[in-house]
């Protein structure tokens, strides 16, 4: 009966993932795409429980289907969702080829795992603590510990490069929209404050 | 409790890896390419979590927690560039963005 029920459980989440991973690819509408990999993400999940990573399972389901999806959706609602026309006029030469490209690469990876990754999931050799966030996070401290920090440095990068960039596109933008009246000074201001207004601030 | 092998999982994980190969190389708009993208990552680390339950060792998880560190920050960046795009009125559209001069 358990038996059952992990293959039950396994079907429909495989079969909601490559659905949903499908549909995030064939739909024209952005916002709908974003939708879809919400629930491609959310079966990935219940995938991972089924691999007992349960940490990674929780974290997968905070960070990416909450915080990197709604990062995606206030993007996508600022761009204003516009759709364009990817099955316009037929496919062109660029999506036969793609798909013929993506088919090749199904079959060469499909070949390598047939012919080196045979054999059944080893259940025995695994304690109950696995995957869990205790044993996780005595991993990530004591023999991962390197990859932790760089974690970080990565993470921080990615943090100041989004200013960065935010913050580029602002001052260029604005600063050639509104042209100062009459103020002979150049426009220094980064947030399309004029500089004799910033002691206010 | 006994699922399927860890073929199966293996071949989930490469047809996501797939599909999101074939979004990346069909789709034009750049937000449907990170979309795709996730997608990507996320095969690799089925495909990741798959063989550490396999192996019955936990640096597969580990793995896969940094490589979802990684998609945060490519997040981050990529959006930031889609967004600096669209306020200076260029068209999202790939194949007119070939060129990368201000």
């Amino acid at each position: 009966m358990g038996n059952f029920l992990v293959w039950a459980v396994w079907v429909v989440a495989a079969f909601a993932c490559l659905g949903s991973g499908i549909a995030v690819i064939t739909f024209s509408n952005p916002f709908y795409s974003a939708l879809a990999l919400i629930g491609n993400l959310g079966s990935l999940a219940v995938l991972y429980l089924l691999l007992s990573a349960e940490f990674v399972a929780a974290a997968q389901v905070l960070i990416y289907a909450g915080a990197v999806m709604v990062m995606f959706l206030f993007v996508i609602a600022y761009l204003g969702g516009r759709a364009d026309a990817p099955w316009a006029g037929g496919p062109s030469w660029q999506t036969v080829g793609a798909v013929a490209a993506a088919g090749a690469l199904l079959v060469e990876i499909i070949l390598a795992i047939g012919l080196k990754a045979g054999g059944s999931l080893s259940r025995a050799n695994i304690s109950e603590a696995f995957g869990s966030p205790a044993a996780i996070g005595k991993a990530f401290l004591t023999d991962h510990l390197l990859a932790f920090e760089i974690t970080s440095i990565v993470l921080l990068v990615a943090a100041i490069g989004g200013v960065v960039l935010g913050s580029y596109a602002r001052r260029r933008h604005w600063g050639a929209a509104k042209p100062p009246v009459g103020d002979s000074r150049p426009v220094e201001s980064v947030h399309g404050v004029p500089p004799a207004d910033r002691s206010a601030l | 409790m006994k699922g399927p092998d860890i073929a199966a999982y293996l071949v989930i994980a490469a047809v996501l890896f797939v599909t999101g190969a074939a979004g990346v190389l069909i789709r034009r708009s750049p937000l449907i390419i990170l979309l795709s993208l996730e997608i990507m990552l996320n095969g690799g680390n089925l495909a990741l979590i798959a063989m550490a339950r396999h192996q019955g060792g936990l640096g597969g998880q580990i793995f896969a927690l940094a490589v979802m560190a990684v998609a945060a920050s490519e997040v981050v960046v990529g959006l930031g560039l889609i967004v600096a795009m669209a306020r200076r009125h260029l068209e999202l559209d790939v194949d007119k963005l070939s060129t990368l001069r201000g």
